[in-house]
């Protein structure tokens, strides 16, 4: 593996075994001393061009408990504020001697020319409303350790779908994990083509109540998601996870949400702090996943001298 | 390819070596066998089954994968890893590494690095099927099935029926 840049066209028995090493990885994070040697001496430089808390800190963390070093960097205090190009910054770190980068952008492909430019591996730690693999990763380690595969599996997606590059990324690996993916969301928020999607599409949350996994989607504001319905109340009647729609769930049923949320429109107080919503086991599987992918593009990697 | 030991020599030698286990640590109380991936871990088994045997004590049995700790990732593609799990603490225990071939013994520097991870063991001790010489490390098996004077040129293959289906150990010329 030389990037992770997408989950598209990655094979069932690839995705199998990243989550088969992220489960090592889960055992790592739970020891007295959760770190290991195992990148030792690499430098992982995180991008986040756009502004990231969690998904940044969850890389580092896991750079950490490989034992890699991180740099860091920041738009808003970077040379890009005096106009520097894409190019000359991703060609400047890694002249620092990073051996990774792990990159997020607003613009969809960003890290396939970054990819390019530098011939460093690259993760795609998000890129405009494409792709975020690595979320995609954890989802699937949450949704198999409850279920213990997701083979059969019904799982829906509620939410701001057109503006979702984790919906992109969940779709494509929950169904070649083989689960079912419907997707519910107003028609304004649902992408303009579902042609070749491999999802069903329901008009409210409530046709989906009796799927295995109910996946909330926040709405994104900044990329226009709350333009384009008429209230909020409007749309926490017809897609919110209301307390008393959570209480119609099959019992084994989870809900996930990939954060932030924002409690009382898509997902109600109550609901994201009962125990089978496993928003902060996702959390702390990020951790682990993106140790997987990190250790898959480092740690011995054939430069056989 | 020469065949140096069969089925029934290596159950011989696992049983003397869970016999010497048992008088160096005078039984079995404080003790817990640790089995390297991937032969080490059948291998740590058949000594608990035998300590079992002899002595009516059941010997936790944990696994080690070194796959993070090893010196020379930048060398080997071995990006798969086996499961690490203890079935308790080893801090203040006796822990009995187990391994099926002993070489230069940097697979063991590994082990003790991972080992030191998980807790503070009293002592570590260390049984290996077969010692073939040529450390590159200051490290000494303190229970060995069969010592096999070899060349750096020979390549060593062990088969267990957990692991390859069929028993046996063997040497050959390298290619």
């Amino acid at each position: 593996m030389k990037h992770f840049l997408t989950t598209d066209n990655v094979s069932r028995d690839d995705l199998e075994s990243l989550l088969d090493l992220s489960d090592e990885f889960v055992e790592v994070l739970g020891r007295p001393i959760p770190k290991v040697p195992a990148l030792r001496g690499k430098t992982i430089a995180m991008l986040f061009f756009e502004a990231s808390t969690r998904t940044r800190l969850s890389f580092e963390r896991a750079a950490k408990a490989l034992s890699a070093d991180t740099m860091s960097f920041s738009p808003s205090t970077s040379s890009l504020s005096k106009g520097e190009s894409l190019k000359d910054t991703a060609l400047t770190i890694k002249a620092m001697g990073a051996d990774a980068l792990v990159v997020r952008h607003k613009s969809t492909g960003a890290q396939w020319r970054i990819a390019d430019w530098t011939g460093l591996p690259v993760v795609n730690a998000g890129d405009g409303a494409h792709q975020h693999p690595t979320q995609a990763l954890l989802d699937a380690l949450t949704v198999r350790q409850h279920f213990g595969t997701l083979d059969g599996l019904q799982i829906a997606i509620v939410g701001d779908i057109r503006h979702s590059r984790v919906a992109r990324s969940d779709i494509s690996t929950f169904s070649t994990l083989g689960a079912e993916v419907s997707l519910v969301a107003p028609s304004t928020l649902l992408p303009v083509d579902l042609d070749g999607w491999p999802v069903k599409v329901a008009g409210s949350i409530d046709d989906v109540l009796d799927v295995d996994v109910i996946y909330l989607l926040r709405i994104q504001a900044e990329r226009g998601g709350a333009s384009v319905f008429p209230s909020l109340p409007e749309y926490v009647s017809r897609f919110g996870m209301t307390r008393q729609r959570f209480d119609r769930l099959q019992e084994n049923a989870i809900v996930m949400h990939p954060g932030p949320m924002n409690r009382g429109v898509e997902i109600a107080p109550e609901v994201a702090d009962h125990p089978r919503a496993r928003i902060l086991e996702q959390v702390a599987n990020g951790v682990a996943v993106r140790m997987a992918v990190l250790f898959r593009l480092l740690g011995g990697e054939v430069h056989d001298a | 390819m020469t065949q140096v030991m069969e089925a029934e020599e290596i159950d011989r030698a696992l049983r003397r070596v869970a016999h010497e286990i048992l008088e160096r640590n005078k039984g079995a109380a404080q003790v817990i066998l640790v089995g390297i991936h991937t032969r080490g871990v059948p291998l740590a088994e058949r000594l608990g089954r035998a300590i079992d045997e002899y002595e009516n004590v059941k010997v936790p049995v944990g696994t080690l994968d070194i796959g993070l700790y090893r010196d020379d990732l930048d060398r080997r593609p071995t990006t798969e890893l086996g499961a690490t799990a203890m079935p308790e603490d080893v801090t203040d225990r006796i822990v009995v590494l187990v391994d099926d071939v002993l070489y230069t013994g940097r697979t063991i520097r590994a082990a003790l690095d991972a080992l030191t991870d998980l807790g503070r063991p009293r002592a570590v001790q260390l049984a290996v099927l077969v010692d073939r010489g040529h450390r590159q490390l200051p490290i000494r098996p303190d229970f060995v099935g069969k010592n096999l004077p070899t060349s750096s040129g020979q390549r060593v293959t062990v088969q267990l029926q957990e692991t390859d289906g069929k028993e046996g150990i063997w040497i050959e010329e390298k290619a």
